[in-house]
């Protein structure tokens, strides 16, 4: 027994999970900044103040890689968010094998991002792949989907939604699964029609939902890299890079000075679209535990 | 059927010979070559794949088991003791977990460590990144545990170390496995950080021969198809016996909003 009564809480237990979030995340994150602004080559770094941002917003293909980060992340989340109520409100309807069919449409949250990629990369072939073939058996000519400039990056946008929507549903299920049946009974004898008990009842009261899906699959958008690595490298040319691909080619090619100003501008664009819609997450603790649980398997 | 078929390509695909899986066609195969197609991928550049699947097990079962340790003790402290701190404590969590990691300049600080290219800096640096989830997740199961139980411990005279392991994380159980079953998926899956930290040939990781095979099979998709579908095995497995704790880790929480 000692004598001196100690907290039965030690903060030493807190230590040796600091050690490490602190030195390979919190200090390679702060550092970023100050390698943002040299030309570097991992031994020396030389102060060359913004010019790394200068050419970022000057070379037309890093401002695409910009451009197309948002684009990626907004159709990508709101395809994920919309498509995601829908097939939640069928898989709660009590339709045939409902158990079955949402294990079937989460599976691919699961399966390896660069396995699905490389599959898709050949059914989606202009040619020879099974999509375009099955489009032309009903007499449609199929696009050339990775390989078109103008349509590579949407092609990659509907591989994600299609591997990330089952997450977005099995959200959207939790939230329905959470409204009052109270409310649908008192609209119905009301006389609201199925149509409207969905907009004034259900799209109101899975909000909650709606913001975690929306908020997830925003970070997960802006982050994203295996899928389009694993598809179209950035190409045809430059038009499917993103900020992610863009970070990694100019550290293969040894501009470590530019690849970490893409990082911090990376950093500040989340920072931006994000946090003031965490902000009214972490006003309720709940939430936050909720947005928490899904960020692994959404990044 | 949408969310299926992709998957019944990814099979047949793999079980076709070299020729026919050059065509791509959705079709049912002549032969079927699975066991040849499996041999020779596994025999491909020296065993890379057998290597490969051993690295990939000791980065998640090593990753996985110090989050449960290190995520748990934290969220403890965390819920049972109010401090100042404990706000930029939060702050710093949710940066971990929204904020994408400074590739380079971890390269920089894994070299001066001397863990660039070695398993265990992979394994650190995928217990630092996925470390506000676990504390988070465990901070908001602790809430549910009355401090009643650790007070009584205390008064038989046990201390906080024992409390601790002895006490609370039995009671953790149902957030571990899902913490777990999460967890471990996602690092198997990761393919982006051994990618920036783990290059090298004898470091490869599942993900990693996918990419390396995707240059060299060029010729042969059946053996590419062949090891895509070798990847998506454990995740199957895993959705398989876990599918419940998946659901249930998921969706905690949000259901209370």
């Amino acid at each position: 027994m000692t004598t001196r009564r100690r907290s039965p809480y030690p903060y030493w237990f807190v230590l040796p999970a600091a050690v490490v979030f602190v030195t390979l995340f919190l200090v390679p994150t702060v550092a970023s900044f100050w390698f943002s602004l040299t030309r570097w080559d991992l031994f020396e770094a030389e102060f060359i103040g913004l010019e790394n941002y200068r050419q970022f917003f000057r070379e037309p293909f890093l401002v695409q890689g910009l451009v197309n980060t948002l684009i990626y992340a907004v159709v990508t989340s709101g395809a994920k968010s919309v498509l995601g109520l829908l097939l939640a409100v069928l898989l709660t309807s009590g339709i045939w094998f409902q158990g079955f069919l949402r294990s079937v449409v989460f599976f691919p949250v699961l399966v390896s991002t660069i396995g699905i990629g490389i599959a898709f990369a050949a059914l989606m072939h202009p040619t020879r792949g099974a999509i375009n073939l099955a489009l032309a058996a009903i007499g449609i000519e199929g696009p050339a989907w990775l390989s078109d400039p103008a349509l590579a990056l949407y092609s990659v946008a509907l591989i994600d939604i299609w591997k990330g929507v089952g997450l977005a549903t099995l959200i959207y299920i939790a939230g329905l699964a959470a409204i009052s049946p109270d409310y649908y009974e008192a609209a119905r004898i009301d006389g609201a029609t199925a149509w409207q008990r969905f907009w004034r009842v259900t799209v109101p009261l899975v909000r909650p939902a709606t913001v975690t899906v929306v908020t997830l699959s925003l970070i997960g958008g802006l982050r994203s890299f295996d899928i389009i690595w694993a598809t179209t490298r950035g190409g045809p040319g430059f038009a499917s890079d993103v900020l992610a691909s863009v970070i990694y080619k100019q550290y293969q090619a040894g501009f470590y000075g530019l690849s970490t100003a893409g990082n911090v501008i990376l950093f500040l664009l989340i920072g931006v679209i994000v946090l003031p819609m965490t902000w009214g997450c972490s006003k309720r603790e709940v939430d936050v535990g909720a947005c928490a649980a899904m960020a692994p398997v959404a990044a | 059927m949408i969310f299926i078929l992709p998957f019944v390509y990814i099979l047949l695909m793999a079980v076709k010979t070299k020729q026919e899986a050059a065509l791509f066609l959705f079709a049912w195969p002549s032969e079927w070559r699975a066991w040849e197609n499996l041999v020779e991928v596994v025999q491909t550049r020296n065993y890379m794949l057998l290597l490969a699947y051993f690295n990939s097990t000791v980065i998640t079962l090593g990753a996985v088991t110090l989050l449960v340790i290190f995520g748990a003790m934290v969220g403890y402290v965390l819920q049972r003791r109010r401090s100042p701190w404990n706000r930029v404590v939060y702050v710093f969590l949710l940066i971990g977990l929204m904020v994408p990691p400074a590739v380079v300049p971890t390269i920089w600080v894994l070299q001066n460590l001397g863990l660039f290219k070695t398993i265990h800096g992979m394994i650190l640096i995928q217990v630092a990144y996925g470390l506000s989830f676990a504390v988070l997740l465990y901070r908001s199961f602790i809430a549910s545990i009355p401090r009643a139980l650790d007070e009584a411990a205390i008064i038989d005279g046990a201390r906080p170390w024992q409390v601790f392991f002895r006490v609370i994380l039995p009671l953790l159980k149902p957030v571990t496995v899902t913490l777990i079953v999460v967890q471990s998926v996602a690092i198997f899956n990761d393919f982006t950080n051994p990618l920036y930290y783990l290059p090298g040939r004898e470091n490869v990781t599942v993900q990693l021969t996918l990419f390396n095979f995707q240059s060299q099979f060029q010729s042969q998709y059946n053996l590419l198809f062949m090891n895509i579908l070798l990847v998506t095995i454990p995740p199957l497995l895993v959705f398989v016996f876990c599918n419940r704790q998946i659901v249930a880790g998921m969706t905690s929480g949000g259901v209370k909003g």
